[in-house]
């Protein structure tokens, strides 16, 4: 009885320990957003910051939380998802609409926004329900391929889709704008145009907020029952369901609350612009949010902000090298990938993490080769595991 | 086992729980006449192969029981039957007097069974103690919604789960290893582990896959002694497949024999060790030497054997 | 008449899809990865044709075949630097850097031969085939597409069936541990079948532009996804999947093109590819290989 107290007590106080760890870890995911928000605010106000990096501030906060919520998918729940940009544009076209159809019922613009962001969110996040239902019953490749097919079925309706606004309401064809039958109205939504008079209301503090509520609730549905559940399927699927846990509603779980924050990062993105078109979520979208992912570490959100930031300036920043913009863009993505995977560079990227996780010296040497064990343990349970799907 | 007999009158029994926390309580077993399991004419085809069948055993609530058998036998195909992971295509399994018919495998383990595997399946990423809370999942519940917003709920559970994890993994002597990544420890502690968060499930019925497969004497006593305690201590059967021979006579109380997908004898570990057919199964069968004829003796006499000829 | 036309038109693109799809499912089958840079290897092989043709004047024949040698060597070489040094690393990883060889190479073709679309000058220059009493037309380019894709499907199931090479292509794919065990140089396969798959590519790229002569930078992207999605709904890693995979994409979208909807063919072809995936979650011609638990 006694030995049981003193064990629950030390284990309690390394509980406590390392409660604290991830706690101290998450403050620093936060205090580097809200660090960034700070500094550009001075560069802003000592006009240090050119006009086209500031036109770059929205786009890097909702490809922040584009990365958030891919990594959720990807990283979290260990599902490959090629076409996340869809959820964004379902988000960016419903808040277009809504931002449009109800600035008459808000004058506030930043309670407007609010609103567009939370209904594009939800919006994304039904579709996300609804196309998680087919998507669920597949695995692996097969389930990348669905969802890039989704990705670009979202693409194709919205190409055809146009909406219009008068003193009735809204009006829906899928023919063109003659057919909205209106008389004298706004067309919002144009077909291939895709959204024509955008309300322009985002504003680079309320895309730090939505950053943070993202880093919140992706934070938060890890460290907790479901998360540990997700990452328990992602780990092994059968020994998880042996366990009791239901792998399809976990993973669905992944999947809706993904894209609401991808549908959310949608409008914030959309509503930046006075027009967008829906091309502009393409699979090639897809693909450059899923680049922040990997770049910045799967699985790691704090990285994956990272890299959405770095990775949506490097394209602006580099302009002066104009028409070599995007090779050299191509180069630094295979390189960074090649350069990661040397053995010796994987040996070095391991003891980084290892130190910067607070490690103390003595622990390192255990830590490394336990990190080892591990790496061969996960190497021939993929192995295995991997033969399926 | 064939004839199921009530055995936990006849048992003693050593009823003292683990000490947990004063609003954690293992529940009460039903230690009723029903027997925790039951298997009438259980069978699965894989195309043409009937890799098991006319399987029938019966478990009662705390007994051990064995499951042995050449390899190949379908043993772990019996536990992929009972834990859903295979859906028989003939026969009935009853779990506590439930047929669990059309359960998929998160509802079969809701239901009272839990098992390990042959190949360890520990969620490796994770550290110990969260294996542990996967386990205890479906015991202490908490809504996505009570996790993203961090209501009190969230803290209390959070918090029981926390005491429970470490009072099961006290039982074997694992508290201190709570925070260690499971993929890291070795191969015995991991197969401890394993054990562990299948007894966080709750379960009725325990089935082990081979717990003492790459362990020495010491860890297989160690391992005998544990599987007593967990039977003991929180009440429920286990069942368990090995090879080891030391390990299953030493400690299950009814052992099935598997060969080829039927049962070829149940009883106790006295009745297998004698039972000619096992032996058989394992060994071979003993060949007869042929008599010796007449003509046989004729040949030896005129072809001496080689070597005599030298002296 | 009309409704033959289309189904003949669909066979035809579908086969550009199955020799595509053939690329990306060989590579896929034997070195376990997803190639994304594929589908820009058909737009480098139009190019090299397109300027062999116009800039050289060089016959249609010849042309292909020097295009065919460029894409196999251009295969070679990224597999060589690429991929080959990733070959232990997390499939993720090689995902993204071969999307990063096909960025470098749409780039790579705007920087060099310029942003404007090129008019492809069709390699078959023979006389359309007139049936029905002319009610239906052939084109040669579409006959001699559908013949090409056939030819190179039989011969690939027969090569990979038989031959030395073939055996070890599929000894790697199922295993490629024991294929090194059993002294098969693994390298040297996995060379041969980025080499064979690119070849494939440069011969798709020349019937494709033949058949829909614009050519710009980006003219492999989308043939390059659909072929991919051929590919999976055929089985990924099933040679007769690709083949069979493609032509039933081609078709679809023909169809839906046809008689459902220009503008939503995409959205048609893809929602296809969902439900036959729901139905058959391997694939039309994949094996779904279960866990051993």
């Amino acid at each position: 009885m006694a030995k049981m107290t003193a064990n629950e007590t030390t284990a309690g106080k390394r509980g406590r320990h390392k409660m604290s760890r991830t706690l101290r870890s998450n403050l620093i995911t936060f205090a580097i957003v809200i660090g960034f928000f700070v500094l550009m605010e001075i560069l802003i106000a000592t006009r240090v910051l050119t006009y086209s990096l500031r036109g770059q501030l929205v786009p890097i906060c909702a490809y922040a939380c584009m990365a958030i919520s891919l990594n959720l998918v990807v990283g979290i729940s260990g599902e490959l998802s090629l076409g996340h940009a869809g959820f964004m544009s379902i988000g960016a076209f419903t808040g277009a609409i809504l931002s449009v159809a109800l600035a008459n019922a808000i004058s506030n613009e930043v309670v407007l926004l609010l609103v567009c962001m939370v209904i594009g969110g939800m919006m994304a996040g039904i579709f996300g329900f609804l196309i998680g239902i087919p998507v669920m019953r597949l695995h692996g490749d097969y389930l990348a391929i669905v969802t890039l097919a989704f990705g670009e079925i979202i693409k194709n309706i919205l190409n055809n889709l146009y909406v219009g606004l008068d003193a009735s309401g809204l009006h829906f064809s899928v023919v063109g704008t003659e057919q909205l039958g209106m008389s004298n109205g706004k067309v919002l939504l144009s077909g291939p145009k895709g959204a024509v008079s955008v309300n322009q209301i985002s504003s680079f503090v309320i895309g730090i907020l939505l950053v943070c509520v993202c880093l919140i609730i992706a934070l938060n549905l890890i460290h907790s029952r479901s998360g540990r559940a997700i990452m328990a399927v992602r780990d092994n699927r059968i020994a998880a369901e042996a366990c009791g846990i239901n792998s399809t509603k976990y993973r669905m779980m992944a999947f809706v609350v993904s894209a609401v924050l991808a549908g959310m990062a949608g409008a914030l993105y959309g509503l930046n612009y006075s027009s967008f078109i829906p091309s502009k979520f393409d699979f090639n979208n897809s693909i450059m949010i899923l680049v922040f992912v990997v770049l910045g570490g799967i699985g790691s959100i704090r990285g994956g902000i990272i890299a959405a930031a770095v990775l949506t300036v490097l394209p602006e920043a580099l302009r002066f090298l104009s028409t070599y913009r995007m090779l050299i863009y191509s180069i630094v993505l295979i390189a960074a990938m090649l350069i990661t995977n040397t053995p010796q560079a994987r040996n070095v990227l391991r003891n980084i993490r290892l130190r910067l996780k607070g490690s103390r010296g003595q622990r390192l040497a255990t830590d490394v080769v336990s990190a080892h064990v591990a790496d061969a343990t996960n190497e021939a349970n993929a192995e295995e595991d991997g033969a399926d799907e | 086992m064939s004839e199921f007999k009530p055995r936990v009158k006849e048992r003693r029994v050593d009823t003292k729980m683990v000490p947990l926390p004063s609003d954690v309580i293992v529940p009460e077993r039903d230690v009723s006449e029903t027997p925790v399991l039951e298997c009438r004419h259980l069978g699965i085809d894989f195309g043409g192969l009937r890799a098991v069948q006319d399987f029938n055993l019966t478990v009662g609530h705390t007994e051990i029981a064995g499951l042995i058998g050449p390899n190949g036998a379908g043993k772990t195909t019996v536990f992929n039957l009972l834990t859903k992971v295979y859906q028989p295509t003939r026969g009935i399994i009853m779990l506590d007097g439930n047929d669990t018919a059309g359960m998929s495998v998160p509802k079969v383990n809701q239901a009272g069974i839990a098992r390990t595997f042959q190949n360890i399946r520990l969620f490796s990423r994770l550290s110990v103690e969260d294996n542990v809370r996967i386990g205890l999942h479906n015991q202490i519940k908490c809504s996505m919604f009570d996790g993203i917003l961090r209501t009190p709920r969230y803290f209390k559970s959070e918090k029981e789960m926390h005491e429970r994890s470490l009072a099961l993994l006290d039982v074997f002597d694992m508290a201190d290893q709570a925070n260690e990544v499971s993929g890291s420890l070795p191969y015995g502690a991991q197969r401890r582990l394993e054990i562990v968060r299948a007894l966080a499930t709750n379960p009725k019925l325990l089935l082990l896959d081979e717990p003492a497969a790459g362990m020495n004497p010491s860890e297989t006593s160690d391992l005998m002694d544990n599987i007593l305690k967990i039977r003991d201590k929180f009440q429920i059967a286990v069942m368990l497949i090995e090879h080891d021979m030391d390990l299953v006579m030493g400690i299950c109380e009814g052992i099935a024999v598997l060969n080829y997908g039927k049962i070829i004898a149940k009883g106790t570990p006295e009745e297998i060790q004698n039972n000619p057919e096992v032996i058989e199964a394992y060994l071979g069968k003993q060949v007869e030497k042929p008599a010796r004829t007449q003509a046989d003796e004729a040949a030896e006499a005129v072809a001496p054997a080689d070597g005599q000829g030298e002296e | 008449m009309s409704f033959l036309s289309t189904i003949i038109n669909g066979l035809s693109l579908g086969s550009v899809y199955a020799v595509i799809a053939l690329g990306y499912t060989m590579v896929y089958g034997i070195a376990k990865m997803l190639n994304f840079a594929h589908g820009d290897i058909i737009m480098v092989g139009a190019y090299i044709c397109f300027y062999m043709m116009g800039l050289f004047g060089l016959s249609p024949l010849i042309a292909v075949a020097i295009s065919v040698v460029g894409c196999t060597v251009l295969g070679v070489f990224v597999e060589r630097f690429a991929y080959k040094p990733l070959r232990g690393a997390p499939s993720l990883d090689v995902l993204i850097t071969a999307i990063g060889v096909s960025y470098f190479l749409e780039n790579s073709a705007l920087l060099l031969w310029g942003a404007d679309p090129k008019t492809f000058t069709s390699v078959v220059q023979l006389p359309a085939l007139q049936l029905f009493d002319g009610q239906l037309i052939i084109t040669a380019t579409t006959l001699v597409t559908v013949i090409t894709c056939v030819v190179i499907a039989i011969i690939l199931t027969q090569y990979t069936k038989r031959g030395k090479m073939g055996k070890a292509m599929r000894a790697v794919s199922e295993d490629r541990g024991a294929a090194q065990l059993m002294g098969i140089d693994v390298n040297r396969t996995i060379s041969l079948t980025f080499a064979i798959g690119s070849g494939l590519a440069a011969i798709a790229g020349v019937l494709l532009c033949s058949a829909y002569p614009t050519l710009t930078n980006m003219t492999g992207s989308m043939p390059g996804i659909k072929a991919f999605v051929a590919a999976v709904l055929g089985g990924i890693g099933s040679i007769p999947g690709a083949f069979l995979g493609g032509l039933l994409l081609g078709v679809i979208e023909m169809l839906a093109r046809s008689y459902i909807s220009t503008q939503f063919s995409d959205a048609i072809v893809f929602g296809v590819l969902i439900v036959v995936l729901l139905v058959k979650p391997a694939g039309l011609l994949g094996k779904p290989v279960n866990e051993k638990v």
